[in-house]
């Protein structure tokens, strides 16, 4: 029975990722319209979006292999279960013993990976030009992101995301400047592993700019569609890995009652919501950087998280 | 007791962190904001250690950090960049990335000389020294790595913020206010040593100046 239940408030948690991940990406939009004084499209029209491209016909080119076709369900199956492995409303879930941080990172690094093959796989310019670009920007996120898993495993005594949370929630470990240092890294990482403004625009089709949309753009129908719902999975998985790391507040570990999971569950959907106003007003006073500038704006993720490593060794004698 | 000396980290890491974001800019308004910034935090840094070791005239030094150097010197900068027309671009004289983690490298090596230094000393004073160093340090890398003078003015100040830093994390420290004082002169000073060093550029130069005449850079 305990096992049924907890494989059921796992199931919750997989379906309640894919299911609010839309919504996000629509509150992030709204908020963006409302604050450049336009009125913006409804919160509900992401799902709009992928329910219409869900119908339409798929088109593939004809030089396409069967990798092009493959590649979107192994992009949208690796984030998903990332995304399912972060504790969001509780801790200690079923599968929580195979949330490791080293493991999501490797998932997302495989999403990407596929990714990139697809966008090459088919042969035109833009495909080729976002592949290397984001091979460039990953290059550069992926030794900022381990550097900061690093330092929080080294300050938790675990790589496993479920019992991180769950120090971070119990331990009074105050204001550490190490921790400091990781949350401004990851939040650079999150920024561009997202393709959001300061280093991709999520909301354009120049081609002088655009990384993530150059390697999507021969994607159409479903296929468009799981890729569109895997890149709003993974905003909301970098938020709760941010939320779950940093303020892991009012989470609800899983012996606790139905009760206080659902009183974790309107804890981080208003998180969340705080998250994605934070979000768009960043973008909206931020402008996108030149392309040779991305280099520099992760170079100082990778020295904040080198430096939030250093600091945990120095103070940990305290 | 540990929350206290926590903040104090804190502050004094935020005041660091700035440090990099200095080295970080490539434009001069950017540049201002961020020397601003960093001498709010100082200011707040410089407060709580008033606060926390009951040092009434270290509130003298904090207000002074904060109108002088958080408010005034920058916005005379800014004043002095429209005024002149300055070039606003920042010409590093290596790559930025480089520049960090150099940067990065001197914060290991202040780590690593001020900690056995100060062993006796124990707690607070340790860790706010080490910060302390690696923003001086931080800010004569900035000096070297910069070829405009203005980078190079907020380096100097910058390295300044670190010497505050370390004068306010010791115990005692009576002449705080009038060092202090006397720096933030000299800073003036230096000020407008640029200033008039940039009125002789102006009109002593003959080629350059035609050069960036074409470019829009001067009026």
């Amino acid at each position: 029975m305990a096992l049924m239940f907890s494989l059921f408030m796992q199931g919750i948690q997989m379906m309640l990722v894919l299911l609010v991940a839309p919504l996000l990406v629509g509150v992030v939009r709204k908020v963006r319209a409302r604050i450049l004084l336009r009125r913006g499209p409804s919160i509900l029209q992401p799902y709009r979006d992928l329910w219409r491209l869900l119908r339409k016909e798929t088109v593939v080119a004809r030089n396409a292999s069967w990798l092009f076709r493959v590649a979107p369900y192994l992009i949208f199956a690796a984030v998903w279960v990332a995304a399912a492995l972060v504790p969001v409303f509780a801790t200690g879930l079923e599968f929580n013993w195979t949330a490791d941080l080293l493991a999501i990172v490797a998932l997302l690094g495989t999403a990407r990976f596929a990714t990139a093959l697809a966008a090459m796989d088919i042969g035109t310019s833009f495909g080729g030009l976002g592949a290397s670009r984001e091979m460039m920007v990953a290059s550069l996120a992926e030794p900022a992101m381990l550097m900061i898993v690093f330092t929080i495993s080294l300050l938790a005594g675990t790589t496993q995301l479920s019992e991180i949370a769950n120090f971070v929630a119990s331990q009074p470990i105050g204001l550490r400047i190490s921790l400091g240092f990781a949350f401004t890294a990851l939040l650079i990482v999150a920024l561009a592993e997202n393709a959001r403004i300061p280093v991709d625009n999520p909301s354009t089709h120049l081609e002088l700019t655009m990384i993530h949309e150059a390697m999507v753009l021969e994607y159409s129908g479903r296929h468009l569609a799981l890729i569109e719902a895997a890149s709003a999975t993974k905003l909301l998985l970098y938020m709760s890995l941010i939320i779950s790391l940093f303020l892991p507040y009012g989470i609800a570990t899983n012996e606790a009652p139905l009760s206080l999971q659902l009183f974790g569950m309107l804890v981080w959907l208003a998180k969340l919501g705080i998250g994605a106003v934070l979000l768009a007003i960043g973008e909206t006073v931020v402008s996108k950087m030149r392309l040779f500038r991305v280099a520099e704006f992760l170079g100082a993720a990778l020295v904040m998280g080198l430096l939030s490593m250093i600091f945990l060794f120095v103070f940990k004698g305290i | 007791m540990e929350t206290s000396i926590d903040i104090s980290h804190f502050l004094a890491g935020a005041v660091l962190a700035l440090s990099f974001v200095l080295l970080y800019q490539a434009r001069l308004f950017a540049l201002f904001n961020a020397f601003a910034m960093q001498s709010i935090a100082l200011a707040m840094a410089v407060g709580w250690q008033a606060y926390s070791q009951g040092a009434s005239h270290l509130y003298i030094t904090a207000a002074l950090a904060l109108v002088m150097k958080g408010m005034l010197i920058p916005g005379a900068l800014r004043w002095v960049v429209v005024k002149m027309g300055i070039h606003r671009q920042i010409d590093p004289v290596v790559s930025v990335n480089l520049t960090l983690l150099l940067g990065v490298f001197l914060v290991i090596l202040s780590i690593m000389v001020v900690f056995p230094v100060a062993k006796m000393e124990g707690g607070i004073a340790r860790e706010d020294l080490a910060f302390a160093l690696s923003i001086i340090l931080l800010g004569m890398l900035m000096m070297i790595t910069r070829r405009n003078a203005i980078g190079q003015v907020i380096g100097f100040m910058s390295l300044e913020n670190g010497l505050i830093l370390a004068a306010t994390g010791a115990k005692g420290m009576p002449l705080v206010v009038e060092i202090s004082v006397a720096f933030s002169v000299l800073i003036a000073f230096f000020v407008f040593g640029v200033f008039i060093f940039r009125i002789r550029e102006h009109f002593d130069t003959i080629d350059v100046d035609a050069l960036s005449e074409m470019r829009g850079d001067a009026e």
